[in-house]
């Protein structure tokens, strides 16, 4: 029989190692984010904030619209899957394959992406390194998340919404097109937005496909040069790119505090689409809340 | 009358198109990994049928030779990478378990719901950082420090990488075993206390047991990202070629020498094919990580744990 | 098509009857009973229900006769809702459902000569819970319309007015028509759900327990609503409540594990049940 008394400063002990341990975990992320920040912003002059060949603005640019690119192509491909999934799809090894699938895609390595992006979009298209290719790696990596947000969200949706618009005569496409995907609608632009969050962050898809450079011209309008900065099939390095791009060849003098610049520019832009994902998130659920 | 026909009929012709659109994307969606598994066996095991190659040679021989060139000749042992890999995703998990499973456990069963509500979301939001971010910190931070700790003639090593793999996976495994603690019933836990245990006794006799298999999805989704993970890696293990002998000396892993190599090898060479071998060496990984899940899942389920 | 028109002729026919006085309309019940459609709503010979390899309902016949209000009594889980659904093929969304048997809607085999969306049009359905979609007040009344083609603005705004007065709720709500429908309270919801049924143009509501969500001052309301609209449309009500079947119903059926125990007037049924179980259930021994 053990007693009491050694009961008890076993259990105090253990949770002292349990809030030390969460409190180190917690503090070093903190310090970690904090750090990135602080140390890209002070060291950052105008020049590198340009939109020039020397400034890290065209590669700001480049991020976003690779990743609105991405984006527009995992929605018009991710959103129809999730409505698969969640309405369409019958019980049955056809819908456990796509599941399956959706769950593979999520975990697969991002380099293996590429590798695969580079192969088809590439070398099978004969072409350069190009934005849109880097776009339609991302686009796949992102696919899994805008599916599964999508078919989340119509499965909690209420029941009444479909059970309302299916006993007014409306045929089942009318209620997902009119009501359900409406109502929805917020959940799948935070999911958006969260995929956004990821795209901007990646690097290893984008190493053979978008290709590690730049070239923008802002004055060139024509869409079908090669520095137009609208062309998708231009080079078109991100930021996350410049930072491995710097860090392994550094040609520049000043690599260590672009890169600095770049991961803080990124960290910040990370951090601020998913804080709002969440917000949205969150007002969502208070204002379904509110109505049950 | 006849309008409502109308209506009606141009409705179900609707929902036709509409469900065969929905429908393939659907299947479209469940080919993409399979296109992707497809376009990697076919270049992956160029390797050993065009090259002539045998799998035990690549995945147990150290002896790495390609040629870089059609003609081949080389030696393709990846041995060394499948340990680098494996090592460093070994030491991630050991260092980043026990935080992982001190903050879940002071999340969900000892911080005030407030706190909880403020720290979770926090965590949560570390697995969006992106990697090359984490790889640059490590080269500017943590590689200084640890050639000042230890005896260690670069900096860049195994520990190096470990390090930087922990802090990643750490904020995966954390939200998934802390969602797993949150769904074991509070009825429990009161019963528990009510047989007059202590919340230690609590969490080591009922809650951890009942959360085991989300615990465990935790692991090997955070595994499955470790192995994965490519650039972070690059920078901060060295890349020399040879095997993880010791935590303070560079190594490479697969996906690193993917990444520094790819973009020199030949297309259509044996370096190139040694190369997507190893890609293919990925992708079955990660397959087999979410085979391992569900897994887990249905034995979990069959046993009518938690739900 | 031709039949169809037929038939709603006879509905505007019968209509103008209705104020000629009562025994015309009784002599003309008897013509069209001779013609064999039109007193009767809906005609239901034999049906069963299967959900996968459970039998639901067990051969079910019954006439449901036309602006009147039949209310559907019995246990839960007795069939009662399930035969409702069946009457607009709701259940047609359920997996693993089949019914054999023949249902006649106006005349005409649900099942083998109307279309589910056109049978839906023309068969509305209110249920249990409310339910508004997160739409303004103005669309959720505007959805069936639209669904059944109607674009034009001004008949648009028509309807939602006319229907909105039928359901009494014009006044409450003609002042904020562009506000969400889920900030109305769940009695008016119900009464907003009852008039996008009518903007539908229906001849006949089903109800499903309407009203069990609500408190009695909304339940009051729903009930005078039933009680109007009978005049011009055929209500099937499933209740929980034998006071609210009493109050409010022409004729009453009991439902006891899948079959159609006993169909009769209300007043009749209330009085001097026929069946020793119909009469255990009324008095309140099980159920």
């Amino acid at each position: 029989m053990i007693s009491v008394e050694a009961k008890k400063r076993k259990d105090a002990c253990m949770t002292r190692i349990f809030v030390a341990g969460a409190a180190f975990a917690v503090i070093l992320l903190i310090a970690f984010v904090l750090y990135v920040v602080i140390d890209g912003v002070s060291g950052m002059t105008g020049k590198m904030l340009s939109f020039g060949p020397q400034g890290l603005g065209n590669m700001f640019f480049n991020t976003i619209y690779l990743v609105f690119l991405a984006l527009v192509a995992s929605t018009i491909t991710g959103i129809p899957a999730g409505i698969f999934l969640a309405e369409y799809a019958k019980k049955g090894r056809l819908t456990h394959w796509v599941r399956m699938a959706v769950e593979t895609l999520a975990s697969l390595p991002s380099i293996v992406v590429g590798l695969f992006g580079y192969l088809v979009f590439i070398v099978m298209t004969g072409s350069q390194w190009n934005l849109f290719a880097g776009a339609l790696a991302v686009s796949i990596l992102t696919l899994p998340l805008v599916t599964s947000v999508t078919e989340d969200a119509l499965r909690n949706l209420p029941s009444s919404y479909r059970n309302g618009s299916l006993g007014l005569g409306a045929s089942h496409w009318q209620t997902i097109w009119r009501v359900l995907l409406p109502a929805c609608f917020p959940r799948i632009m935070t999911g958006l937005i969260m995929a956004a969050g990821r795209g901007f962050g990646e690097a290893a898809a984008l190493m053979f496909t978008a290709g590690m450079s730049t070239d923008i011209n802002w004055t060139n309008w024509d869409i079908t040069s090669t520095s137009c900065p609208l062309n998708p099939f231009r080079p078109g390095e991100t930021l996350a790119l410049n930072i491995w791009a710097l860090r392994t060849e550094a040609l520049q003098v000043d690599a260590a505090q672009q890169a600095a610049a770049s991961s803080a520019i990124l960290m910040i832009m990370v951090l601020s689409f998913s804080l709002a994902a969440r917000y949205l998130s969150y007002r969502i659920d208070k204002k379904m809340g509110g109505n049950k | 009358m006849k309008a409502i026909d109308t209506v009606v009929r141009k409705a179900h012709r609707n929902e036709k198109a509409a469900r065969t659109f929905i429908t393939i994307c659907g299947i479209g969606m469940a080919l993409v990994p399979l296109l992707i598994g497809a376009f990697l066996f076919i270049k992956g095991t160029d390797t050993f049928f065009t090259f002539g190659h045998s799998v035990t040679e690549f995945l147990f021989s150290g002896q790495w030779k390609p040629s870089d060139t059609a003609e081949g000749g080389g030696q393709v042992g990846a041995a060394m990478f499948l340990t680098g890999s494996l090592v460093t995703c070994a030491l991630a998990l050991l260092i980043s378990l026990p935080f992982s499973m001190a903050s879940s456990i002071y999340m969900t069963e000892i911080a005030t719901p407030q706190r909880r509500r403020l720290i979770q979301p926090a965590i949560e939001l570390f697995t969006g950082i992106p990697s090359v971010v984490y790889g640059f910190v490590g080269m500017t931070v943590l590689i200084p420090a640890l050639r000042k700790l230890f005896p260690m003639p670069f900096g860049f090593s195994v520990l190096a990488a470990g390090i930087v793999l922990a802090i990643m996976i750490f904020p995966t495994i954390t939200t998934m075993a802390a969602d797993a603690m949150a769904a074991v019933p509070k009825s429990w836990r009161e019963a528990s206390y009510g047989l007059g245990a202590t919340r230690w006794e609590t969490i080591a006799h009922v809650v951890l047991p009942a959360a085991k298999s989300g615990i465990f999805t935790g692991i090997i989704l955070g595994l499955a990202r470790a192995l994965g993970e490519a650039l972070a890696v690059a920078m901060v293990i060295g890349q020399m070629k040879v095997f993880p002998t010791s935590l303070f000396l560079p190594a490479s892993t697969l996906t690193t020498a993917i990444s520094a190599d790819m973009g020199g090898a030949m297309e259509g060479g044996e370096y190139n094919a040694a190369l997507w071998t190893m890609a293919l060496v990925l992708f079955l990984l990660s397959f087999l990580f979410i085979f391992i899940i569900h897994q887990i899942n249905a034995a979990s389920e069959l046993k009518g744990g938690r739900n | 098509m031709a039949e169809m028109t037929k038939t709603l002729t006879g509905f505007a026919a019968a209509e103008i009857e209705k104020k000629q006085g009562a025994v015309r309309a009784q002599e003309q019940a008897v013509a069209q009973e001779a013609a064999g459609t039109a007193e009767y709503t809906f005609d239901v010979t034999d049906m069963d229900l299967f959900y996968g390899d459970f039998q639901a309902l067990n051969s079910i016949s019954m006439k449901i006769k036309k602006h009147e209000i039949t209310a559907l009594i019995g246990p839960s889980g007795c069939g009662k809702s399930t035969f409702l659904k069946t009457l607009n093929r709701m259940n047609d969304w359920v997996e693993g459902c089949r019914v054999t048997g023949k249902i006649l809607f106006e005349g005409k085999d649900i099942f083998k000569e109307v279309d589910p969306l056109a049978l839906r049009y023309r068969v509305g359905m209110v249920f249990q819970q409310p339910t508004p979609f997160p739409k303004s007040i103005y669309e959720n009344i505007a959805y069936g319309p639209r669904i059944q083609g109607i674009k034009d603005k001004k008949k648009l705004d028509e309807i939602v007015e006319k229907s909105l007065r039928q359901a009494a709720c014009w006044d409450e709500m003609k002042d904020r028509l562009q506000k969400s429908a889920l900030g109305l309270s769940g009695g008016q919801q119900q009464r907003l759900c009852i008039a996008r049924t009518l903007a539908a143009d229906p001849s006949v509501i089903l109800m499903d327990e309407p009203t069990s969500a609500l408190d009695p001052i909304s339940t009051q309301k729903i009930e005078d609503l039933a009680l109007e609209l009978k005049e011009n449309y055929t209500i099937v009500i499933v209740t929980h409540s034998m006071q609210q079947a009493r109050r409010i119903s022409d004729k009453t059926a009991f439902f006891l594990l899948g079959e159609l125990i006993e169909f009769n007037n209300t007043l009749d049924m209330f009085t001097n049940p026929s069946n020793p179980k119909t009469e255990e259930y009324i008095t309140g021994r099980f159920g």
